[in-house]
């Protein structure tokens, strides 16, 4: 694909291409007949290719390139490679092509219906017992599981709280925790708080009573210690197996329906 | 050639005279210095630039010297200063991208004037003060307007690619259309990002895109735009080498291999070795035929620029399965390898290894990890130095955690080599997804379909110091954030042992290329787009960077 850009957050590229306008929907239909007919045995029903071996025709150049049926006809009338010569008219091959035009033709494809939740609850409920617990608590984990009704999400966000959600951005319904600082100036001084930003160049942050304040830590010796409540999440991930998620997310979404 | 040395010194105003004295046959085969004529400054990749006004030493007295906000689209969107020259512009379409304008790839600077792209637009800015000498905008048909890589140059000519697929010539001294070529169908959702790189008459552009068509190379004639060649990334018809690597020739014709992204080239052979892209359909991978290499995708190959024929391969990815283009800019070496003085190329892929191969032979050297996370692919490496996928981290049903995520640990930003330290750098991320499998069906997605991934964070964004000699890391800089950040937009170094970049911080740095210590930095507000580069102009060393829509050039007073 095309080189990704630089930092996130970037607004993406639109992608307009020539979607056909909407055909005839009598011819569509005559089309879907020929080609039911004539075609569907070797380039499948959805024209993604068939049982007989025929190529995906979504992708074919001489289809992308096609009109009216101009493109396709002489392959219809003539054959190629493996594929028999048909007889059928100018308005018949017209047809088939107003059917063809009418798939939309992507590189990228929509939201999946698939049932995620493959793994044991069992083996899950051990491993949260195992590695999970000293932090959280079962009743903690349940109310995470019922805030949210999909499994992606609710697999995104056990792994890692806050990381936006997937497909279209948006805010990641289970917020990061807060990240708190430490700050230890030349002179002794220690400030405490929460993080605000940090670089490497300067550290933000909020002290309890609700003050903000920014330190230059460039060229200094003043001292940063973050501390980080998803650090074990982080290290987690080096050391999972894929078995391990899908086992735990089993889990987790199991508690939704206990009482 | 003649005919170069002449147009250049044409246009050449009376204060760069002195400087251009250097423009001669190989004017863009010298040492990158006070120009930047190409895409990564000279032909090597190195982006390693001979100034050293700005140095070690007084680089803390680096100095904003301007800015300049520019504003992609037909008219101004603000008030327009008195002397602003109007807008040429050309167009087949009568689309108007309205997304914000980023500067997202290399700036030319010939002859005290810089061209600066974005998706349709072209700016000549006066290298001084970056004040708008023209500015052309082409009205697109669509496509995928994410990013332009710049401008190539060829005597007063430049060469700009479109979204919808148009090969433009402009009079660089005017802005005016000389001409515009189509350069691959709209109709198959082609669409062109990449800088052109001109090499003596042949003006060098990479086709590609995000369905199953096949990426091209083609060369142009400068003067009229005549196709010379067109050298194909995957097999296109019986008969054609690495055929036996497909599934099948249908497979191989739909099989992608896009080059994406500028090569680098050598004069000695005369061979330009560009990075190929992923194969096609990218994820569901049964289609292009199990266990099978499809060639020549995620390769780096080696293309004769006279004939268009392929030298030599190096495949860094087999049968890639994530989108891991291997389209980043390669960087040509010179050096000691193995205890004797060998011509080298050097990539660090986005698949999360490091690869040197012999570039006059095509043989493989060197291969090492340099992203710790990357989990996608065995402990060892088969007998040609490549990784071995694990297929089971392709993508599952209910998800496969795989590290990287679609960016990949290195991507399109560009790495830069300095002859001082004998390291290449390049900007990487540690990063994990969930990769799901949305398309069972054997006869998988198009192009990007199929799978759905989701984030799950990161273990940092690095500035990465390797030895090539022994591909191991010699240090590596974390950046300090708290962010989910991605890659920075890469590298320059200068003999005034500096290391310029952006980091993730919205902080322009210039850094020890020794040992990654921050000698200097300013805060801009945002994080840079594209990489740093460096000109000199009436005696005055600047260097520039992009951030989102503004140019910053930096200098000494």
């Amino acid at each position: 694909m095309f080189s990704q850009d630089g930092p996130p957050g970037q607004a993406p590229g639109f992608v307009a291409y020539p979607q056909r306008p909407p055909g005839d929907a009598a011819a569509i239909e005559r089309g879907k007949g020929l080609y039911g007919a004539n075609c569907v045995f070797c380039h499948g029903a959805n024209a993604r290719g068939g049982d007989g071996g025929g190529p995906n025709l979504l992708r074919s150049t001489i289809v992308l390139e096609d009109q009216k049926g101009e493109r396709i006809a002489p392959v219809i009338r003539e054959g190629r490679g493996g594929m028999p010569p048909f007889q059928l008219s100018d308005a018949q091959i017209a047809d088939i092509s107003e059917f063809l035009h009418s798939f939309p033709v992507s590189s990228r494809t929509g939201p999946s219906t698939i049932n995620i939740l493959v793994g044991d609850p069992k083996k899950g409920e051990a491993y949260v017992a195992a590695k999970c617990a000293s932090c959280h608590t079962t009743a903690a984990l349940k109310a995470v599981a019922i805030k949210l009704d999909d499994p992606k999400m609710l697999q995104q966000m056990w792994l890692m709280p806050g990381n936006a959600g997937g497909r279209g951005g948006g805010p990641a319904p289970i917020p990061a925790p807060p990240i708190s600082v430490t700050v230890t100036q030349a002179s002794g001084e220690v400030v405490k708080g929460r993080l605000s930003r940090v670089d490497d160049f300067s550290v933000s942050l909020t002290q309890a009573d609700g003050t903000h304040r920014t330190f230059r830590t460039a060229g200094t010796t003043t001292k940063v210690e973050i501390h980080d409540p998803l650090t074990p999440h982080k290290e987690l991930l080096r050391i999972y197996t894929d078995d391990d998620i899908h086992n735990v997310t089993a889990y987790l979404s199991s508690l939704r329906s206990q009482s | 050639m003649k005919k170069l040395l002449a147009l250049v010194f044409v246009t050449t105003t009376a204060t760069l005279v002195v400087s251009a004295q250097g423009v001669h046959r190989d004017f863009l085969h010298k040492p990158l210095a006070d120009s930047w004529p190409t895409y990564s400054g000279d032909y090597s990749g190195k982006r390693y630039s001979a100034l050293t006004q700005i140095n070690q030493r007084n680089v803390k007295t680096l100095t904003l010297a301007w800015t300049r906000r520019l504003v992609a689209g037909p008219g101004p969107s603000g008030p327009v200063p008195p002397d602003e020259p109007p807008v040429i512009a050309g167009g087949e379409g009568n689309v108007v991208f309205g997304g914000a304008t980023i500067v997202k790839g290399s700036i030319l600077s010939i002859d005290g004037v810089l061209y600066v792209t974005a998706p349709d637009n072209v700016w000549a800015l006066d290298a001084n003060d970056g004040h708008l000498l023209w500015r052309y905008f082409w009205k697109t048909k669509g496509g995928t307007h994410i990013g332009n890589r710049g401008v190539g140059m060829w005597g007063n000519y430049l060469f700009f690619v479109t979204p919808d697929n148009y090969l433009i010539s402009l009079d660089a001294k005017t802005g005016k259309e000389r001409w515009h070529k189509e350069l691959a169908s709209f109709q198959q959702q082609y669409f062109h990002t990449m800088a052109p790189v001109v090499i003596d008459n042949h003006v060098l552009v990479g086709s590609s895109n995000d369905l199953d068509m096949p990426g091209f190379l083609q060369s142009f004639e400068p003067e009229t735009g005549e196709l010379q060649w067109k050298w194909y990334a995957t097999p296109q018809k019986a008969g054609d080498p690495g055929l036996d690597t497909w599934k099948d020739l249908d497979a191989a014709i739909h099989g992608g291999g896009h080059p994406w992204v500028p090569g680098a080239y050598d004069p000695e052979t005369r061979l330009y070795i560009i990075g190929t892209g992923n194969p096609t359909p990218a994820y569901t991978s049964a289609p292009r035929g199990e266990g099978l290499e499809n060639l020549y995708t995620c390769a780096l190959v080696a293309i004769n620029v006279d004939t268009g024929k392929m030298a030599w391969y190096y495949q860094t990815s087999p049968h890639d399965t994530h989108d891991w283009d291997s389209a980043q800019t390669p960087v040509l070496v010179d050096g000691e390898f193995g205890g004797r003085p060998r011509k080298l190329v050097l990539t660090a892929a986005r698949n999360g290894y490091f690869f040197v191969v012999d570039r006059v032979t095509g043989e493989h050297l060197l291969t090492s990890k340099f992203s710790e996370s990357a989990n996608w692919a065995r402990p060892e490496l088969n007998a040609k130095g490549q990784p071995i996928r694990i297929p089971a981290k392709d993508h599952h049903i209910a998800g496969a955690l795989v590290s990287s995520a679609n960016q990949g640990a290195a991507n399109w930003p560009p790495p830069s080599y300095s002859p001082q330290t004998g390291l290449f750098y390049v900007p990487s991320t540690e990063t994990y997804a969930l990769y799901y499998l949305t398309e069972p069906d054997p006869r998988g997605a198009l192009g990007l379909g199929g799978k759905d991934e989701r984030s799950v964070g990161t273990a940092g964004s690095y500035l990465t110091a390797i030895d090539y000699k022994t591909g191991k890391i010699v240090w590596k800089r974390r950046y300090r954030t708290t962010a989910n950040t991605g890659l920075t937009a890469g590298f320059l170094t200068t003999a005034g042992r500096l290391l310029f970049a952006g980091d993730v911080g919205g902080n322009f740095v210039a850094y020890d290329p020794a040992n990654g210590t921050p000698l200097w930095h300013t805060q801009l507000g945002a994080n840079t787009t594209n990489a740093p580069e460096t000109y000199m102009v009436d005696g005055k060393q600047y260097v520039l960077v992009g951030a989102g829509d503004t140019l910053y050039a930096f200098s000494l007073y």
